[in-house]
């Protein structure tokens, strides 16, 4: 099992999902997330002085699939969420050790 | 208070019901600067973590100078003329302590007749004078002084520089148009006063001048906040600002043309310069930043609609409208460039109290010697309305900077002024109020269960219920 996760644009995350969901994935996590890559942050000027906000408003997307999914999920994303402009963000993917279904206790790819 | 007489001699005992009227609106519109007008716009220029204690120093004053203003704010305000005050600079607070000796019918204008209200109704409309003026000085110490110590500093300030200054300019004291003023000293005198009378109709100098000066003293005496210079400490929320500066502008209308104490013809001309200038000082705010950052911003316009606020308030009685817009046009500016000061001169002033009431109301009170349709300098009307207001403002500057500098240093002396550092950089709420302002996040309210016995009480009494 793979845990993957995307840093994306906030406003790809609707894109984003609609493409996994076309994909068959059932579920995903998503939460705020703020930082920084090659995009770096802007500056604002309050009563003339300059302010630099390093860190990027994000969305973090994690999704655990099946191994031989992992792949195609990283497309998926890809796909969905480039706009070709900077800072559209990153995708990884880890391995996962164990999964368990909180209700049933199922273990497993069964979990997923 | 300029007059504008009506045929009414023979009402000498007899309200004038409609000035009345104007008066007690005018005292409420004055209260809603302070609460919650100011302390919306200073609320959302702080940060997230010290919102709640900005907005309760203006609540603050206004408990705090509410009770002192009856019990013996007035009568050392307005209690007592020369010769039966101190010298000039103060009345004596026991004169009309606790507002006894009230008259029934009190008259601004200095004649009876039109205009005649009670004098509780003038009490109102000076006790909110006094409210804000403590509020205003706030903004200077932002996110780093005990509250009690603000509170001590709250009734001291405005006994010891607030109502000596209020007497002397509107109590026919040192500053006023009075036959024993310094204007009379200097330019002489007749029967009827100063030949050359000070202008200052609403408080530029009582209000302003007074309460930037008591800012930077304030601000210089209490020391930086941890990491200022270093450390991002932008307005949270400018939408509030907005909001706030939105109400200070309605509140003020109160404040300008309530100081007429009639709804008349100069009450109208004030209504309209305060407007104007103030349009005039957004616009000259938001030019300067356009010119210089690149970006008109919304604290700019939010700033610059107080800059022309401040601006206006000693001339709006005695400018024409035009006049109006090239006083806000450069208070406008002024402001915009003024607030960079703290940076070059290393003095945290939080919220710009300096860079905003104390430049503006500076610029107010000279630029009314100038711009002063009767007695300007701009109407080839000579230079000695201009000396007499500079006069007036250096006078308010010097006794506010003093006054300010001695209860400051008494108070770190005994009570202390900062909060610990790392209570500070944590965030004054919490330490000060046992509060925050906004709950952030997706656990809304279920960070931790309750403590007090009562609430503890009811949650062992719903589990047996539920058992």
């Amino acid at each position: 099992m793979k845990l993957v996760t995307a840093i994306i644009k906030p406003h790809q995350l609707d894109e984003v999902k609609e493409a996994l969901e076309a994909f068959g994935i059932q579920g995903m996590t998503v939460s705020e997330a703020q930082g920084y890559g090659r995009q770096r942050g802007h500056s604002e000027v309050y009563r003339g002085a300059e302010y630099t906000v390093d860190f990027v408003p994000k969305t973090r997307l994690e999704v655990l699939v099946d191994d031989m999914d992992s792949s195609s999920v990283v497309d998926v994303i890809l796909k969905a969420a480039q706009t070709g402009r900077i800072g559209d963000g990153k995708v990884w993917v880890v391995p996962v050790d164990e999964v368990a279904r909180v209700r049933t206790g199922e273990r497993g790819v069964e979990a997923i | 208070m300029s007059t504008t007489l009506f045929p009414f001699a023979d009402a000498a005992e007899t309200l004038d019901y409609a000035s009345t009227g104007f008066l007690i609106l005018c005292a409420s519109l004055v209260l809603l600067m302070t609460t919650p007008g100011l302390a919306l716009f200073y609320g959302g220029l702080t940060r997230s973590k010290s919102v709640l204690n900005m907005m309760m120093m203006s609540f603050g004053s206004m408990g705090v100078v509410g009770i002192v203003y009856v019990l013996w704010g007035y009568s050392m305000s307005f209690g007592s003329a020369p010769p039966d005050d101190i010298l000039g600079i103060i009345g004596d607070p026991f004169a009309k302590f606790g507002l006894h000796n009230m008259e029934d019918i009190f008259n601004g204008f200095g004649y009876d007749g039109y205009g005649n209200v009670p004098e509780l109704a003038f009490v109102g409309f000076q006790l909110t004078f006094a409210v804000i003026t403590v509020a205003l000085i706030s903004g200077a110490v932002a996110d780093r002084v005990k509250f009690s110590t603000w509170m001590v500093f709250s009734a001291l300030w405005v006994t010891f520089s607030y109502f000596p200054i209020a007497h002397m300019v509107w109590g026919n004291g040192l500053l006023s148009g009075a036959e024993t003023s310094l204007s009379s000293l200097v330019f002489g005198s007749t029967e009827d006063g100063a030949n050359v009378a000070p202008i200052d109709f609403a408080g530029g100098t009582v209000v302003h001048i007074n309460a930037g000066m008591a800012g930077l003293v304030l601000a210089l005496v209490v020391g930086m906040r941890v990491g200022f210079g270093k450390v991002p400490m932008r307005p949270h929320n400018v939408p509030v600002v907005m909001i706030g500066a939105g109400l200070l502008w309605f509140g003020w209308f109160g404040f300008n043309a309530g100081s007429e104490l009639a709804p008349d013809g100069t009450a109208a001309l004030v209504w309209v310069n305060t407007t104007v200038a103030t349009c005039a000082a957004m616009v000259g705010w938001l030019i300067l930043e356009k010119l210089r950052d690149g970006h008109p911003t919304s604290v700019g316009a939010a700033s610059g609609v107080v800059a022309g606020l401040v601006a206006i308030t000693p001339a709006c009685g005695n400018l024409s409208p035009i006049g109006s817009i090239i006083l806000g046009l450069v208070a406008g500016a002024l402001s915009a460039y003024a607030v960079g000061l703290k940076y070059r001169f290393g003095y945290d002033d939080s919220l710009d109290v300096v860079g905003v009431h104390l430049v503006a109301g500076l610029w107010g009170t000279i630029g009314a010697g100038l711009l002063a349709t009767e007695g300007g300098l701009f109407y080839g009307d000579g230079i000695d309305q201009t000396v007499v207001q500079i006069l007036i403002a250096l006078s308010s500057v010097v006794v506010s900077g003093v006054v300010t500098l001695v209860i400051a240093l008494i108070l770190k002396a005994t009570m202390g002024w900062r909060i610990p550092e790392d209570v500070e950089v944590a965030g004054i709420d919490q330490a000060e109020h046992a509060e925050s302002a906004y709950e952030l996040g997706t656990r809304a309210g279920r960070l931790g269960g309750p403590t007090s016995s009562s609430a503890r009480e009811e949650n062992h009494d719903l589990e047996g219920a539920q058992r």
